[in-house]
């Protein structure tokens, strides 16, 4: 048991204990916050996988930028703790969805149990990190260097990046569109 | 990193996955429904980053960075979307959206 396996041990539980926590809360501003708690934790996961820029973008990204606008949409609607009235339905579907995630859990772990990485049974052992990327031509190595990133995604995914900026753009038409206040007129030919 | 495996990160990331299908099936306010929905996207993006890391190849990573993309503009059009229903019905729970028309 070194560091490494501590470190991995503990934000596994926090990512995993967060977003049951998220799952299970009543009220939606701890539901959001409990997620900020998961999305750290995945956020020191890619810390350890040594993918340095990944988790900034995460931090950024999701705990930074996503959960603010839930914040932001929580307070904005006023929505209280959800009714704690149990029906039938409420408890069927509990029950129906813990067998469904569990059977599917269970089927994970199936296919991955006994398929080792590369077809042995040595322990394995993590590749050495490149500092290039483009060591060996258009097929980038993974390496924790923001260069060896950016080159991946100017050179080898440019017309994706460019196809993802177009979708930002679209999003954000698309959110002013709806959210735009409409003046109210009676339409005669609807009604 | 000697006795983490990139199976510890599979089994991490599948529970993930699965507590987030489970918040999406059983949970009716759907503010919690788009929560869930970004930690299933967040379990797909640690086996992505495993797998990357583990075949020493950088394109899981930055098939990681356009799943980023994606979920962010997902997640503004759904809370917009969101919140334009809550002008209309005055609630954000999944059973109330039961009509289609007025």
């Amino acid at each position: 048991m070194n560091l490494v396996d501590l470190l991995f041990l503990v934000f596994a539980t926090l990512s995993v204990g967060g977003g049951l926590l998220m799952v299970f809360s009543r009220h939606p501003v701890s539901a959001a916050l409990f997620m900020i708690v998961s999305l750290v934790g995945v956020a020191a996961l890619f810390v350890l996988l040594e993918a340095f820029f990944l988790a900034i973008l995460q931090v950024l990204v999701y705990a930074g930028a996503v959960m603010v606008l839930f914040l932001f949409i929580i307070m904005l609607l006023d929505v209280g703790p959800q009714g704690g009235k149990a029906s039938r339905v409420k408890i069927l579907s509990a029950i129906v969805g813990l067998i469904l995630v569990g059977s599917l859990f269970c089927l994970m772990l199936q296919i991955g149990q006994g398929t080792e990485v590369d077809g042995s049974t040595e322990p394995f052992d993590w590749p050495e990190l490149t500092e290039d990327a483009t060591a060996n031509g258009n097929n980038l190595t993974f390496s924790p260097s923001a260069k060896s990133f950016g080159f991946g995604l100017l050179a080898k995914y440019m017309l994706p990046l460019q196809v993802s900026g177009f979708l930002l753009l679209a999003a954000m038409v698309g959110v002013i569109i709806l959210s735009k206040k409409t003046p109210h007129q009676p339409d005669q030919e609807e009604s | 990193m000697e006795t983490i495996t990139p199976q510890h990160f599979l089994i991490l990331a599948s529970l993930l996955f699965a507590i987030g299908f489970l918040g999406v099936i059983i949970r009716r306010n759907i503010l919690i429904v788009l929560m869930s929905l970004e930690l299933m996207l967040n379990g797909i993006n640690v086996a992505l980053v495993a797998f990357s890391r583990a075949g020493a190849n950088l394109d899981g990573s930055i098939f990681v960075f356009f799943i980023m993309t994606v979920a962010a503009s997902e997640v503004a059009v759904g809370l917009a979307l969101l919140v334009a229903l809550y002008k209309k019905r005055k609630s954000i729970f999944s059973e109330d959206l039961n009509l289609l028309g007025n």
